[in-house]
């Protein structure tokens, strides 16, 4: 088995007793980089000197006998992510130059348990997009299948996963950003209850609905890194003062006896049939582990896709006034005032479905339109929530498909952004809802795509998810890695 | 002030608080240092960055709150007002909008023509300042951002005043306010206190409101006045010549002493608020509100009245002492000390505050404290020194922080109230002006003040005046 075939538990305990060191272990990682990614553009920017000084420091802790889990582990960031002086694009042209003075919270505390940081990750624009098309850095490839999209927003963390370019890595997901590309790329991805994981210098583009997860390429990897970037962060006034429960204590614990809902309303006519098998074959597998399961209804999901593209699109509006050139990022200024300063700048700073939403979401927010669509949208992402709290009311998890269909194929829907935006139609309503939600791998369709299997947590009940992801897990074998071309 | 209509004036108060760091970061709020200086991510709106609040602010949004009879809200939301210029880094001022911390308040000023007036006090918020920008020559300017995220109050009045000195009495009553709360230096050239005015005017009779101005740059009450007048002449010229008024803001020209049209860069902004998903419902407890309003200082109104009612002073008095917290507060440790209340008050509004003028200090800094000033006022009541020997000894302990006691000792200054030396004197002084002494017998009373002069002279002020009237007293009768 090669090095970076390893899974976080398996190369920590060759870390720990030795018989490989972190330095060896991130050369192996960078040249993977080296060999795959002109096939797979996962990296936006590869930090090689910095990660083998990490790899060096963390070699030291472990000679000490300092080690903790993440200690040595080579992982990347999307590109969201501030990381003191290591260049942060968010995927679009108007940070190309810009190199952030900062940490953000979940990046300091992996550095702080010794973990290598390789580089930053292929995204959506501002993380808006569900195939990574929208990227100033280009499409992600899918490793599956190079013709296909790695789905998004966070496509660079899923494929960098699936491609062994990195042993985990961080990802953000605000409908489905995590969920949607880890279920096309066959990996574990986990979105945390909103508040359960500090949102500080992660770039915003949908306040009320970004969190911060792990994708990895097994359930108890996911678990540990959920572990070591979750918790409160004073930072953050939307970090929510909770302990944080020990994941891994917890993980093998099973789900005889749990009662698993499945939302009628997410089994629908458009299902794809390799995906609606696979969940069906799910399903069984579950019932055989001693799970019962039963009918339940979340009635307002119809309204989910549009309630979210008016929420997400007013707060990015918003959020996305402070690129304005004036402070940092790309100005384009060619004398014609400051008001031709903000236009140039923002026009070619911003790629097409950026300003799509930002337009978007100023109309929802203007005035004599903010009661008819902003206000309405609110009140209908509480209907919403409601939905899932009365569905809890009975049940311990839901189980639902990720997506309808398994990855599209680059170019596909570009020309169609609605079609584009029901690709999220089952991960939206749990960013609405604010609670947790993991996707894992279920099978492959008839062309030998990943299909992800949903499974939706109670708020905070992270431990109940990865529970029941990790007894799939170790009762199927779905985990297969994909050939790439270098690998042939 | 124009009488053919009347005039009704709104104002909308900015108080920068005066915590020392801002309201959503940690930076410090220092001025004067190097531009860019006191800033972070946060307040510099890097991406990512997001806001903590401040409690320090929220506990002054309180007191002002409880201070002009607010009603504190028990949740209230940030909201963020859209707008970009390169001074506001985010391209948002976090302020609130539909839910303020503080409404429904009044506070009462006094009107010459009215006697006592209530003014509504409509909401108090909270926001973030902008930064500054500093335009030099050539097509550029340069952004310092370390005023950026630094808190401000917004208190926003009723359109109650009827005048530009209502608008006058009612913003000195809430500077007084602010200042004696602690949470505003006032200073109103720096922008530590600053007003906008909405002005308009309607005929008499009318009910319904006539198109207002805003009225901005106003960093004087002598300029809020100004600039007050004027707009109302130049409304009222221009119905009188069949125009209209069209709602816009108007900028003050301290130099002309007039208002001009801002219009083209105030076109009807769509500010687009929304409730800051970054920053979560603030809740005040009733707890919170009881403990700041337990330990909120006693107003300048409340002082007035029981200065007045408790010891008696004159209503001039009362106010000058009240009027300025520190002063107030050096009076009250001084009658704590010394039971005669009008003669602490004199010597505070007299020697105290002449000295502390020509020193240019503030009475914080008063060398003499309120307890080497009792020991002087103490002397004065037990007859051992007079009133114009106390003077003085208060040059004297003002430059040797000595006591009153110490120097009365050393300088001998004891008065002198041995009935054989005074009378010995008075005899001299009698002896010599003999003539006059006839005049006084013979009725011309106002030669007394003659006589004992003479002597405090001759005894170089030591003898005690009231001893020597007697024993003039005595001398005219025998």
């Amino acid at each position: 088995m090669q090095l970076t075939d390893q899974t976080i538990h398996q190369l920590h305990q060759r870390l720990s007793s030795g018989e490989i060191s972190s330095v060896a272990l991130t050369e192996a990682y960078l040249q993977r980089i080296e060999q795959t990614d002109p096939e797979v553009n996962a990296y936006i920017t590869i930090c090689r000197d910095a990660a083998l000084a990490d790899a060096a420091a963390a070699d030291k802790r472990i000679a000490a006998g300092d080690i903790d889990l993440l200690t040595g582990i080579p992982l990347a960031l999307k590109d969201i992510f501030n990381s003191e002086g290591l260049r942060t694009t968010c995927g679009s042209k108007i940070l190309d130059n810009f190199v952030s003075p900062y940490d953000a919270t979940t990046v300091a505390r992996l550095k702080a348990r010794g973990a290598v940081i390789l580089g930053k990750l292929n995204m959506d624009e501002f993380a808006m997009g569900s195939s990574n098309e929208n990227s100033a850095a280009g499409p992600v490839r899918n490793p599956w299948d190079g013709e296909r999209v790695p789905g998004g927003s966070s496509g660079g963390s899923a494929a960098a996963v699936a491609a062994r370019q990195a042993v985990a890595t961080l990802g953000t997901d605000t409908g489905g950003s995590i969920r949607q590309p880890a279920a096309h790329c066959g990996v574990v991805g986990l979105k945390p209850t909103y508040g359960r994981v500090s949102r500080y210098g992660v770039i915003a583009y949908a306040s009320s609905l970004d969190q911060v997860g792990p994708l990895a390429r097994d359930v108890e990897d996911c678990a540990t890194l959920l572990g070591a970037v979750a918790g409160y962060d004073p930072a953050d006034s939307t970090s929510v003062d909770r302990p944080v429960p020990d994941y891994l204590a917890t993980l093998k614990d099973g789900v005889n006896g749990k009662r698993i809902g499945l939302p009628r309303e997410y089994f629908i006519d458009g299902l794809d049939a390799d995906v609606k098998c696979a969940v069906e074959r799910a399903i069984e597998t579950y019932r055989t582990l001693g799970a019962e399961i039963v009918d339940v209804s979340l009635p307002h999901t119809d309204y989910a896709v549009a309630c979210y593209y008016l929420i997400a699109t007013a707060e990015a509006s918003s959020n996305l006034a402070r690129y304005d050139g004036v402070r940092f990022g790309v100005r384009r200024d060619e004398g014609e005032g400051l008001i031709g300063m903000y236009q140039q700048t923002r026009a070619a700073g911003f790629g097409e479905e950026v300003k799509r939403r930002i337009m978007l979401g100023t109309y929802a927010l203007s005035s004599g339109y903010y009661d008819a669509y902003y206000l309405k949208a609110q009140k209908v992402r509480t209907l919403i929530r409601q939905d899932f709290l009365d569905a809890f009311e009975n049940v311990d998890l839901l189980l639902t498909p990720v997506a309808p269909t398994p990855a599209f194929k680059i170019g596909e829907k570009v020309d169609d952004p609605l079609q584009m935006y029901l690709s999220d139609i089952f991960t939206i309503p749990v960013n609405l809802a604010g609670t947790c939600g993991l996707s894992l791998p279920c099978g492959l369709s008839a062309d030998g795509l990943p299909i992800g299997l949903q499974l939706i947590g109670k708020p905070f009940a992270e431990d109940e998810l990865l529970q029941a992801a990790w007894a799939f897990e170790n009762a199927t074998d779905f985990s297969q890695l994909p050939q790439l071309a270098a690998d042939r | 002030m124009d009488s053919r209509y009347e005039v009704v004036i709104g104002l909308e108060v900015h108080v920068q608080l005066t915590t020392k760091t801002k309201i959503f970061c940690g930076c410090s709020k220092d001025f004067g240092q190097q531009p860019n200086s006191q800033t972070c991510p946060v307040c510099l709106g890097l991406p990512g960055a997001l806001p903590v609040l401040n409690r320090q602010v929220v506990e002054d949004a309180i007191k002002a709150g409880l201070a002009t009879n607010c009603q504190i809200a028990p949740r209230s939301i940030f909201a963020r007002k859209n707008y970009f210029y390169p001074d506001l880094p985010k391209g948002y001022q976090i302020s609130q909008f539909e839910l303020p911390i503080c409404e429904h308040g009044w506070l009462n000023i006094e009107t010459e023509e009215n006697g006592q007036k209530k003014i509504g006090i409509t909401r108090i918020h909270m926001e973030e300042d902008a930064g500054k920008l500093l335009h030099s020559d050539g097509d550029s300017s340069q952004v310092d951002l370390n005023r950026a995220c630094t808190p401000l109050l917004e208190i926003v009045s009723e359109p109650d005043m009827r005048s530009a000195d209502e608008a006058i009495a009612y913003l000195k009553q809430l500077h007084q306010i602010v200042v004696y709360l602690g949470v505003c230096d006032g200073n109103m050239e720096e922008g530590s206190f600053r007003c906008d005015a909405n002005v308009s005017i309607r005929p008499w009779g009318q009910e319904e409101f006539g198109t207002r101005a805003e009225l901005k740059n106003l960093n004087s009450f002598r300029f809020i006045k100004q600039a007050i007048e004027y707009e109302v002449e130049r409304q009222a010229d221009l119905i009188d010549d069949g125009g209209t008024v069209v709602q816009e803001t108007r900028l003050f020209d301290a130099d002309k002493g007039t208002t001009r049209s801002m219009r083209g860069k105030e076109e009807a902004h769509d500010y687009r608020y929304f409730p800051d998903p970054d920053l979560v419902p603030l809740v005040v407890s009733d707890d919170w509100v009881d403990s700041v309003r337990g330990a909120l200082p006693e107003l300048p109104d409340s002082k007035l009245a029981r200065y007045q009612q408790e010891l008696g002073l004159p209503a001039y008095d009362a106010g000058v002492i009240s009027a300025e917290r520190d002063l107030a507060e050096y009076f009250e440790a001084l009658v704590a000390l010394h039971d005669n209340a009008k003669v602490c008050a004199n010597w505070v509004m007299g020697e105290v505050s002449r000295a502390l003028n020509e020193n240019g200090i503030p009475v914080t800094a008063c060398p003499v404290s309120p307890q080497l000033l009792a020991g002087i006022l103490e002397r004065i009541a037990d007859n051992t020194i007079s009133g114009k020997i106390a003077k003085t000894v208060f040059e004297d302990v003002w430059n040797t922080g000595k006591t009153a006691d110490q120097i009365i000792d050393e300088k001998g200054l004891k008065q002198v109230t041995d009935t054989g030396a005074i009378e010995s004197i008075l005899d001299e002084v009698i002896a010599a002006n003999q003539g006059q002494f006839e005049e006084l017998k013979g009725g011309k009373d106002k030669l007394t003040g003659f006589f004992v002069g003479q002597v405090m002279k001759a005894s170089k002020g030591k003898a005690n005046p009231g001893m020597v009237n007697q024993l003039l007293k005595k001398k005219l009768e025998g």
